[in-house]
């Protein structure tokens, strides 16, 4: 059963050209809206030490703020996640991707929804403020098409696979398209949404969307891309599938938690607390998988990067998960809920565990697609920037909203809080620079491994070329 | 084929029923919510208003959610599920980089405020790192007939002309001024039922409970969190006031008479109209009577009677609560 993932089949080779032009395409998208939604960042995290820099309505924070939260996720994250899919399917199932052009229209449609979306919302046209559905309903519907797209090229690439098993990386993939199809609808139906009511879809929409689209996608990319570049098979193809259902069963049940105290039903509440420390297992056993296969081999990571951002993105998923744990309790939320210290949560997971996995993929995946190679410089550059960068982010936040719930448990009047986590937005600040200048870096090498001129190849990813050597 | 059909169709099929218990039922049952006591419809212009605030994205740093802790006292009673039953889209909120609005007008109870406030938080709240709306406002030579300029200290003011307000500023700060939590029936703290709060002993608390200290004899360093958390908006944290906008209660001459009911009247009912050592305000002192104990307004009052210079006389609970039971018309 264990599935090693080697590529090397002929079967591909015929159709290698467009299948690998689709994946750059989707990775140079992807690029171009990490760039765009960072360099938005920084100017958000100027200015909270600067708010009157950049006046006018266009430029006002709590229109940008959504453009940058809505272009990480729908452009950035959701484009490279599928880029890598479609990639990740046609090899491990040995075949050729259903459609080329079903790929192409999808990369169109997802492009198409994050533009308008940023547009709308830079005119002002929020959809309620509600986090992470912002964009207007039309634009959100050219989003689920793109979904739908997507579902119906992933699948029928799997039906038409050459191998007996479907291997577990398209499990998550497709499943995270097919829920996040039912997630999507659920957020733009507007029948059972009426205040109340609203908050309840709000709680599960805001948390679904993020771990039962990103998270199964990026588990994806693990199973695939660390047996390849170990060249050794996952460590447990059955712990895998435990922590499929498992993730399928608790996660959607959870999404309350970020409504603790409010007037949702308690019942409500106390589920999504009791199915958050569930959550451990298929974060455990899916973490424990991943540093299992990595066992013995962790030195290898001195000479590979990909192998770097992807250990870094295993561990980012430990953390932010097992920490999304802790922050459910009710005593810890007292402290915690509705401070800065949950923005530093939301990046450790959506940047530690979920961009540097779609990092260590392309890293991983695209060079031996195109053939072309991001150079050695350029590879450190990115992962020192970006995990310094992120360190110092997370850390201020944490540090930044502690000090903040605490102002508000001792009853301080509450322009304290404001003063107290000024010097940690200052910090984030620092952080986020370190970030985006990672993300200039890596478009350079993304650039590289695509349209621009290769560097000379890295052998690296091959523990076999290294025992050889 | 069979496969394909268990993992992506079985997988699916779980999460479709999870999806319908965890959101589209909860949803469609919480979505028939009773309005609560005394919740009403926005009013036409309060809900543009509240387009506005939508628009600009004015949740991402308040929330509009007072849970039953002690910590959130200060905002009002907790939230009931009665009062959310008229907004749509539901504006509670994930962070409060800002104060929670649930129940602004009554802590920040004068639009002339909120306009100032709005074209630059930093002319009366110094330390404040919310932007500035001054795109919502236009300068103009002179006002005209029927729309009063925005009073702008020195410094925030433009060189030349005068600040109105836009359709977009009035509407929004319309709303602003319409955002009161509605009074429960059986008092103004809101205990949630006993199984519903996860501290039962701070949800039956008075909102203004938080950091209390032990009864009797006056508490400054209370009577300061109050005062910088609620007067000083106007007043400011060094009881200067804003020239002609908000008068000062250094040197006042009613914080330093040696009878202090005057003082505690307008505390607890709020004054409009009235020259303050001469001068005539536009802006009413709102009433802090249904927001705070006798006890929170003899520690606020003995504060701003000891500070800046003044030397009124202290007041006691008792005096407060005799005032008080006379009522707002003395």
């Amino acid at each position: 059963m264990p599935h090693s993932a080697s590529r090397g089949d002929a079967s591909a080779e015929t159709d290698n050209s467009s299948l690998v032009e689709l994946f750059a395409g989707y990775t140079i998208s992807a690029t171009f809206w990490l760039v765009f939604a960072t360099f938005v960042a920084i100017v958000l995290a100027y200015k909270f030490g600067a708010p009157d820099f950049g006046g006018g309505a266009w430029l006002t924070f709590g229109r940008l703020r959504p453009i940058h939260t809505n272009a990480t996720f729908y452009g950035w994250a959701s484009i490279a996640l599928v880029g890598l899919a479609y990639y990740v399917a046609a090899r491990s199932c040995r075949t050729q991707l259903y459609s080329i052009r079903l790929g192409w229209i999808g990369l169109w449609l997802f492009n198409i929804a994050a533009a308008l979306g940023t547009i709308a919302l830079d005119l002002g046209y929020n959809s309620g403020d509600l986090e992470y559905r912002e964009w207007p309903w039309p634009v959100r519907l050219v989003f689920v098409a793109a979904l739908v797209v997507t579902a119906v090229n992933l699948l029928a690439t799997v039906a038409r696979r050459s191998t007996d098993d479907i291997y577990l990386s398209n499990w998550y993939t497709m499943g995270g398209v097919l829920w996040t199809i039912i997630i999507a609808t659920v957020g733009v139906l507007p029948w059972y949404q009426y205040g109340l009511g609203q908050v309840a879809v709000s709680g599960y929409y805001m948390h679904n969307a993020v771990g039962m689209w990103f998270t199964p996608l990026a588990l994806g990319i693990f199973y695939y891309a660390l047996p390849k570049l170990l060249s050794r098979p996952i460590y447990s193809y059955a712990l895998g599938i435990l922590a499929f259902w498992t993730n399928l069963v608790f996660y959607p049940i959870i999404g309350s938690h970020h409504f603790l105290f409010s007037p949702l039903p308690w019942w409500l509440q106390t589920i999504a607390i009791v199915f958050s420390v569930a959550m451990l297992v298929p974060v455990l056993g899916g973490s424990a998988n991943f540093l299992l296969t990595m066992r013995g081999r962790f030195g290898e990571m001195m000479h590979s990067y990909p192998l770097a951002f992807i250990f870094i993105g295993v561990v980012g998923y430990l953390v932010g998960s097992t920490q999304g744990t802790v922050e459910a309790f009710r005593s810890l939320q007292e402290v915690w809920h509705l401070t800065s210290f949950t923005v530093g949560h939301s990046h450790l997971t959506m940047y530690g565990f979920v961009t540097f996995a779609i990092w260590g993929g392309i890293y991983a995946l695209l060079p031996a697609a195109t053939e072309k190679h991001a150079g050695r410089l350029g590879m450190a550059l990115h992962f020192w920037l970006a995990v310094v960068g992120s360190f110092i982010y997370v850390i201020a936040m944490s540090i930044g909203g502690t000090i903040q719930g605490l102002d508000w448990v001792q009853g301080k009047p509450f322009i304290q809080s404001v003063i107290d986590i000024g010097p940690f937005y200052v910090w984030r600040g620092v952080g986020g620079i370190l970030m985006f200048l990672s993300h200039i870096v890596f478009a350079w090498n993304v650039w590289r491994m695509t349209v621009g001129p290769s560097a000379t190849p890295v052998a690296v990813t091959s523990p076999a070329t290294m025992e050889a050597a | 084929m069979k496969k394909l059909l268990l993992i992506a169709g079985g997988s699916t099929l779980v999460y479709f029923v999870l999806a319908m218990l965890m959101a589209v039922l909860p949803g469609l049952t919480l979505s028939r919510t009773p309005p609560g006591p005394n919740v009403k419809p926005l009013a036409a212009v309060e809900a543009e208003g509240r387009e506005v605030y939508v628009a600009n994205g004015c949740s991402y740093c308040h929330t509009q959610q007072v849970r039953p802790l002690a910590e959130d006292a200060a905002f009002g009673r907790p939230s009931t599920a009665g009062d959310f039953v008229y907004q749509t889209p539901e504006l509670l909120g994930s962070e409060r980089t800002g104060p929670d609005l649930t129940n602004v007008a009554k802590r920040r109870g004068s639009a002339i405020w909120q306009y100032i406030h709005l074209y630059n938080p930093r002319a009366v709240v110094p330390e404040s790192i919310m932007p500035s709306f001054a795109w919502m406002f236009r300068v103009v030579d002179k006002a005209p007939a029927g729309v009063t300029a925005v009073p702008l200290p020195k410094g925030f003011a433009p060189a030349s002309g005068v600040v109105i307000p836009s359709h977009e500023a009035e509407v929004l700060v319309t709303y602003l001024m319409s955002l009161k939590q509605a009074p429960l029936p059986g008092g103004k703290t809101a205990a949630q039922p006993a199984a519903a709060s996860p501290q039962p002993e701070h949800a039956a608390q008075a909102p203004a409970a938080a950091g209390h200290a032990p009864a009797g004899g006056a508490d400054i360093a209370h009577g300061k969190q109050l005062v910088d958390d609620n007067c000083a908006a106007c007043h400011q944290a060094d009881g200067s006031g804003l020239a002609g906008t908000f008068p000062p209660l250094k040197g006042n001459a009613v914080v330093n008479a040696a009878d202090a009911t005057e003082h505690m009247h307008v505390v607890l009912f709020g004054l409009e109209g009235k020259a303050i050592d001469g001068v005539k305000y536009e802006s009413p002192m709102p009433a802090w009577g249904d927001q705070f104990s006798d006890k929170d307004i003899a520690d606020i009052i003995d504060y701003e009677r000891s500070s800046w210079g003044n030397h009124g006389k202290p007041v006691t609970a008792a005096d407060v609560a005799a005032v008080r039971a006379k009522g707002a018309g003395k």
